[in-house]
């Protein structure tokens, strides 16, 4: 009890001398703040945008086979897929017809893809949320598309993708098939991909290795791996703005401990009187200890806060575009709110153990000057 | 490389805390060859000043290392997500020859550190500090392992190359490159079962007459105590981990980290890491009880280690052999 009694004295007057040079500790609090905002930010927005590409990924197909010309993604055989099919556990093996389509009025690339559900209503198309964006006025009507051959298709707006699903739809437009083939004039025997399921998930690998033994020239991507590049891709852009926002914290450190070794007069006055009322050296260094915890925990919790808010609420708006990567037609989103204590001790780890690290010698250095001196100057 | 904030948060704490012991290493060589209690010199008042500088160092890198010692634990199981075949830490690690002598040297740091913490204590309790040169002598024997873990941690980390998808095909056909300590697996279940109650039961035994003075010495129980952390791992890999996993296949000992158990693993890790720090310290007690000025601190220093030691170890069997009870899987 004594002990608790001690440090909670000790902390209770460093708190007083900490509002007394109101300031000083504000503007230190301020700097630290700003640099534990973005890097938490950073964090927190590749932890979040992973999270949604694992749910975004979860109802894709679980592996995909494309064709592979001269080293280029190509059109792939319908008949490819019958000899998919004899594969044993393979199932629900569907072509599938999508490409890119680049619309010069308004210089977005909108995504086009197949929906069989729109097959019997050849001439009408379903858009996300971001085309109907771009499109001028409430009416839609109908959308003049440029085919390859350069003949104009005007396709009727039959309805509007729902915003849950923005992620993936928000630059998308579904057709029927017969439209997709004149568009992009892609013969009735080819189809862009192959996607199928296999009944027993260890299996995967077995059926890969069989599809490139029978189909040499195709490529079967898996969906996990899909999702492992999309983490290394996440990880290493985040990775990379952390090594630039590293200079930062060298400045903040140089600041940190610049602000701890140069006294002010009255705190060398104030750490000679206490010595000399019979404070010791452990005891100065325990309360620099509580006055670095003091403004560790408040700039922590500060930044974090700011962070959290940045991120979740206004969408990470100064470090979306180098983290999520660019395009005119980017989906508008909320990412789900989601921290754990890994991320926070990442944070820790980056931030206040350098803090703490980088003002042990100034505050043994204030700790161990004599208080005849201190008093004096 | 692979380079993800978690990692260059390690790395930087790495150097971070090399840097400072290299520190302390320094003005340890000069306290061991100048240090001299009796004189009222210059160099002598300003080296009893640098012993709570570099008593400070010690402390935070500590501290701080326990923490970096969880991270890279949980950093390596996260990393799991983008290598193909590893499931978890125990697959990740394996993945060049450095990662499990990384998680060694941490936790070879984190016993060193505590007991020089300890002897710390003891010595900045007695008036003419006795153990002076022994404490910074030890401090420059703890200090190459520091710098060593960061070195492999680094070549660790720089050796890793993500398997993403290339350009020129689609699927990697790696084979699963999860390897488990076979030996360990493979031991009888009775002996190591044996071992592990035998050698906590003989701690609690060794500590309590220890306590009540009946055994003066504190090496049998430090052995013992030693002994149990050694079975407590052993049994943790061949047989405890079975009944988190439910299987009677799954060795893991990095599994019981992740959230689908709770993350009970971090007690467990943590008591398993307490008694492995304190069991050992009591051994190096016994010596200081013959120095004139410790006489007064180290029977109550002694007293509460012991009570840690115990306490550490009865949380860990106390996690385990209720999950060996109240787990749904049984082993006939």
């Amino acid at each position: 009890m004594r002990w608790i009694e001690k440090q909670r004295n000790i902390l209770d007057f460093t708190l007083g001398s900490l509002l007394r040079r109101r300031g000083k500790s504000l503007a230190l609090l301020i700097v630290y703040s700003l640099v534990i905002f973005m890097l938490a930010s950073v964090i927190f927005f590749t932890h979040a945008i992973k999270k949604e590409a694992a749910v975004v990924l979860e109802g894709a197909p679980e592996m995909i086979v494309q064709r592979l010309i001269a080293g280029r993604h190509d059109l792939i055989p319908k008949s490819y897929a019958d000899t998919i099919r004899e594969i044993k556990g393979v199932y629900a093996v569907n072509g599938r017809l999508w490409g890119y389509y680049y619309d010069p009025t308004n210089g977005a690339n909108y995504t086009l893809m197949v929906d069989s559900d729109l097959n019997d209503t050849a001439g009408s198309i379903v858009i996300g949320k971001g085309v109907a964006r771009n499109l001028p006025g409430d009416n839609y009507g109908a959308i003049p598309l440029k085919a390859s051959d350069g003949s104009y298709l005007f396709l009727k707006v039959g309805g509007i993708l729902p915003a849950e699903s923005e992620l993936v739809s928000a630059d998308l437009i579904l057709m029927s098939e017969k439209d997709f083939r004149r568009m992009f004039g892609i013969p009735d025997e080819y189809v862009t991909d192959i996607t199928l399921q296999v009944r027993n998930p260890k299996e995967y690998t077995t059926v890969a290795t069989k599809i490139s033994q029978l189909l040499p020239d195709s490529r079967p991507i898996l969906k996990e791996e899909i999702l492992r590049t999309y983490d290394a891709v996440f990880d290493w852009r985040a990775g990379i703005l952390i090594v630039i926002l590293l200079g930062s914290i060298l400045a903040f450190l140089i600041l940190a401990w610049d602000r701890s070794a140069g006294l002010s007069v009255e705190e060398k006055h104030e750490t000679g009187i206490l010595k000399a009322l019979g404070w010791e050296t452990s005891d100065i260094l325990l309360m620099k200890f509580w006055e670095g915890v003091a403004i560790s925990l408040t700039s922590f919790l500060v930044g974090i806060l700011a962070a959290y808010v940045h991120v979740f609420f206004f969408a990470s708006g100064l470090f979306e575009p180098v983290l999520k990567g660019w395009s005119v037609l980017y989906p508008e989103f909320r990412l789900t709110p989601f921290i754990d204590g890994y991320q926070v001790a990442t944070l820790f780890l980056l931030t206040v153990v350098p803090f703490t690290i980088a003002t042990i010698i100034p505050a043994w250095r204030t700790a161990t000057i004599d208080p005849d001196t201190m008093m004096r100057t | 490389m692979l380079v993800n904030p978690p990692i260059l948060a390690l790395l930087i704490f790495s150097a971070l805390a090399s840097a400072m012991l290299l520190y302390s290493c320094v003005y340890g060589i000069r306290i061991i060859k100048g240090w001299n209690i009796k004189s009222g010199s210059e160099y002598q008042l300003s080296l009893e000043r640098r012993t709570y500088l570099i008593s400070t160092i010690i402390n935070y890198v500590f501290v701080f290392q326990l923490l970096s010692f969880f991270v890279f634990i949980y950093t390596a199981d996260q990393l799991h997500t983008v290598f193909a075949g590893a499931m978890c830490a125990a697959g990740t690690l394996n993945l060049n020859e450095w990662g499990y002598r990384t998680v060694l040297l941490k936790f070879l740091t984190c016993v060193f550190s505590g007991v020089w913490l300890l002897i710390n204590y003891v010595d900045n309790r007695g008036y003419d500090y006795p153990l002076i040169k022994k404490k910074y002598g030890l401090l420059l024997l703890i200090a190459p392992f520091a710098l060593i873990e960061g070195v492999v941690q680094g070549l660790y980390f720089f050796g890793l190359e993500p398997d993403v998808i290339t350009s020129c095909c689609g699927t990697l056909f790696t084979s699963e490159n999860e390897g488990i300590t076979a030996g360990i697996v493979s031991l009888p279940r009775l002996l190591v079962q044996g071992a592990f109650f035998g050698t906590l039961a003989l701690t609690v035994l060794l500590g309590i007459a220890h306590l009540r003075r009946r055994i003066l010495r504190g090496y049998p129980f430090a052995l013992s105590s030693i002994a149990a952390s050694a079975a407590s791992a052993v049994a943790f890999m061949s047989v405890i981990c079975l009944f988190f996993y439910e299987s009677p296949l799954h060795h893991c000992p990095f599994c019981v980290l992740q959230k689908g158990y709770g993350y009970i693993g971090y007690p467990i890790y943590f008591s398993f890491l307490a008694a492995a720090v304190s069991g050992p310290a009591i051994a190096v007690l016994d010596p200081l009880n013959r120095i004139e000025s410790l006489k007064t601190v180290v029977p109550s220093v002694r007293k509460r280690l012991i009570w840690l030691t115990l306490g550490a170890h009865s949380l860990f069997a106390g996690i385990t052999i209720y999950e060996m009870i109240f787990s749904k899987f049984q082993l006939q």
